[in-house]
């Protein structure tokens, strides 16, 4: 290692001045794991996290691979399941659990995704929004009505007919669509934040605007942010999962849970594990994330840790 | 040789808009024509009650408000006129304290960064030295040097008006403007925090401006006192002069306010005022305090008192005092 780096006084200098916020990080940890119902939440979403990355070494199937002769395999502890599908197949044979693997890292990686590229638009338009105030503002929030205003299905839909079909275009839309949220959150935390004493002492002393927004007003608006982020990355999975459904989703035959839901609808009666399956995994997916958001919102709760 | 600062007319509206299509605009007189200066190493203390003006005209002497009309002179320049780079220079020599030592602090930045914030600001020094100059001025405070690590929510009323009171010190300012600094503390340490800023005048040769409803505080630091009544300074005077013979009726009646802690002179005449405070966006006509004066005439409800000069340096403005000769501001030297 670079031993002169570590002896370097500017860089112990760096260690001593983040100590404290890994202190405070820490504590916000504890909060979390004190928890049980946002332990579980966290937990939970670790293995299907995990479980989505890793699957192409644990499970070899081809969530592509179709097997005619074998439609319609039912999971393995039903008569006529073999272990060769554990969750058996669908209607052209390709297996459900590799399907249902595959398909999460659709469903998390737009949904992580596309909550980040609005908690982007959201957070710097609600920070210009809240902070400048005036014309700006209210240029920005009639923009944001504008979006409230407009049905938020017929929008993505109109703009992924238009564009396509894709991965990319899906997380853009539903991203830029849901920004709204956040401009506005924000916008209200700053117009109250910004009237505090410790905003108007830094300007006193001629601080940059810029720099008052980084260091004063983002830091103390930011948390509520990140607990709503979580939150609403359950949402995204379930508009993923529904334009999917009406084929404006990942393009195929990428599976995705939406998908599987659309084609397994046919055969409901004959073949239950085609929709109860993928709609289980939405449904456990949001659950874990709910808890785990709820619980973020109670332990990053200034009044409850005496911040 | 000029005033360390001079305050000359200084006034400042805040706009309200009423009526269909916000049509009429009206005006919150919030001051109005204040003018007063202060020395070196002196203390002026701003006195009034609560709504009077006090904190609008500190935040508008520092230009944290834009001020409707008005100079302020600080060591000898003019702040609103000259060029934006030389005002962020000449600003360094005035800071303020307020009053919410839970407001004033940012809960997620250490003692050290909040402390550092004006060096940091101004590009003064490096990391390192910055650092040791934080550790100096904490002390000089009061504090030690582990408290710099820690976050502004580990710490008491008493000792968070101590971080204050360290970052408006460490750029070495001349003026520290102080906007009700203990009022938000304890009796016991609003009187630590009064000698500890009372040591740092001698100290560093600092001046105040040291605004307050409390008249007790107000005796015990300053050297010269305004008294405030609805965005205009009533009575200006030597602090002893001030406490000796007030004049305008509103002075006598806040001095007799005070309770005394002695049982013997509990049969002091006290001047008692009725009703409320009028609004500043209607200010009574005449003298704005007639409508609670005791000894109100009948001029004093159409004409507006002149200021007079009454003794040396003890300025007023009422109809009863018609004998001193009327003063106006100098004008700051050009």
């Amino acid at each position: 290692m670079n031993t002169r780096a570590t002896e370097s006084p500017g860089f112990r200098q760096a260690v001593e001045s983040l100590a404290p916020r890994i202190r405070l990080m820490l504590q916000t940890a504890r909060e979390v794991v004190k928890r049980p119902s946002a332990l579980a939440g966290g937990i939970l979403l670790l293995l299907i996290l995990m479980a989505s990355v890793s699957f192409p070494f644990l499970y070899h199937t081809d969530p592509l691979a179709q097997d005619l002769m074998a439609r319609f395999t039912p999971p393995v502890w039903q008569s006529g399941g073999t272990w060769r599908h554990l969750l058996g197949t669908d209607n052209l044979g390709r297996d459900v659990l590799s399907r249902l693997l595959y398909g999460s890292r659709v469903s998390l990686l737009v949904g992580f995704t596309a909550v980040f590229v609005a908690e982007l638009v959201g957070i710097v338009l609600g920070l210009i929004s809240g902070y400048y105030g005036g014309k700006i503002d209210s240029f920005i929030m009639r923009i944001a009505d504008i979006f409230m205003a407009y049905p938020f299905m017929l929008l993505t839909i109109s703009v992924i007919a238009v564009l396509g079909p894709s991965i990319l275009n899906l997380i853009l839309v539903l991203g830029i669509s849901d920004w709204v949220t956040y401009a506005r959150t924000i916008r209200g935390s700053v117009l109250s934040l910004k009237r505090k004493e410790f905003v108007e002492a830094s300007r006193a002393i001629g601080t940059h605007n810029i720099i008052i927004i980084m260091r004063h007003i983002l830091p103390n608006v930011i948390s509520p942010l990140l607990v709503l982020g979580t939150l609403r990355v359950a949402n995204i999975i379930i508009w993923e999962s529904g334009l999917s459904y009406l084929g404006m989703g990942a393009p195929p035959p990428m599976p995705t849970w939406g998908r599987m839901l659309a084609e397994g609808r046919v055969y409901i009666a004959d073949a239950w594990w085609l929709v109860t399956l993928p709609g289980l995994a939405i449904m456990f997916t949001i659950l874990s994330i709910n808890l785990l958001g709820d619980g973020l919102r109670d332990a990053l709760d200034p009044r409850l840790i005496n911040l | 040789m000029s005033n360390l600062l001079e305050v000359y007319k200084l006034s400042k509206y805040f706009p309200v808009r009423s009526g269909l299509f916000n049509r009429k605009k009206k005006y919150v007189y919030a001051v109005d024509e204040i003018s007063f200066s202060v020395g070196n190493h002196e203390t002026l203390g701003l006195v009034g009650e609560s709504g009077c003006g006090k904190s609008t005209a500190s935040r508008t002497i520092l230009n944290l408000l834009t001020p409707t009309s008005g100079e302020v002179w600080f060591q000898g320049k003019n702040m609103f006129e000259i060029h934006p780079r030389e005002r962020r220079k000449l600003r360094q020599g005035i800071q303020i304290i307020f009053q919410d030592p839970f407001g004033s602090l940012n809960p997620r930045l250490t003692v050290e960064r909040i402390v550092a914030e004006p060096l940091l600001t101004h590009g003064i020094g490096d990391r390192i030295s910055r650092k040791q100059e934080v550790e100096k001025t904490i002390s000089e405070v009061g504090l030690l040097p582990e408290h710099m690590k820690r976050f502004p929510h580990e710490f008491s009323g008493g000792q968070r008006q101590r971080i204050m009171l360290a970052r408006a010190l460490i750029l070495k300012p001349r003026l520290i403007i102080a906007d009700e600094p203990v009022s938000a503390l304890d009796v016991s340490v609003q009187a630590k925090m009064l000698n500890l800023m009372l040591r740092l005048q001698k100290q560093f040769e600092l001046s105040y401006i040291f605004v307050s409803h409390d008249l007790g505080v107000i005796r015990h630091v300053s050297y010269k006192v305004a008294v405030m009544y609805l965005g205009e300074i009533v009575e200006l005077a030597p602090v002893k002069s001030l406490y000796a013979t007030p004049l305008h009726p509103y002075t006598r009646s806040l001095l007799s306010s005070v309770p005394i802690p002695d049982p013997h002179k509990k049969n002091r005449k006290k001047v008692i005022l009725q009703g409320d405070v009028p609004s500043p966006r209607n200010p009574p006509p005449g003298c704005r305090f007639h409508t609670r004066c005791p000894e109100c005439m009948d001029i004093c409800t159409q004409k507006k008192p002149p200021a007079r000069q009454i003794e040396d340096g003890h300025i007023v403005s009422c109809h009863l005092h018609s004998a001193g000769e009327i003063w106006s501001p100098p004008a700051p030297d050009r």
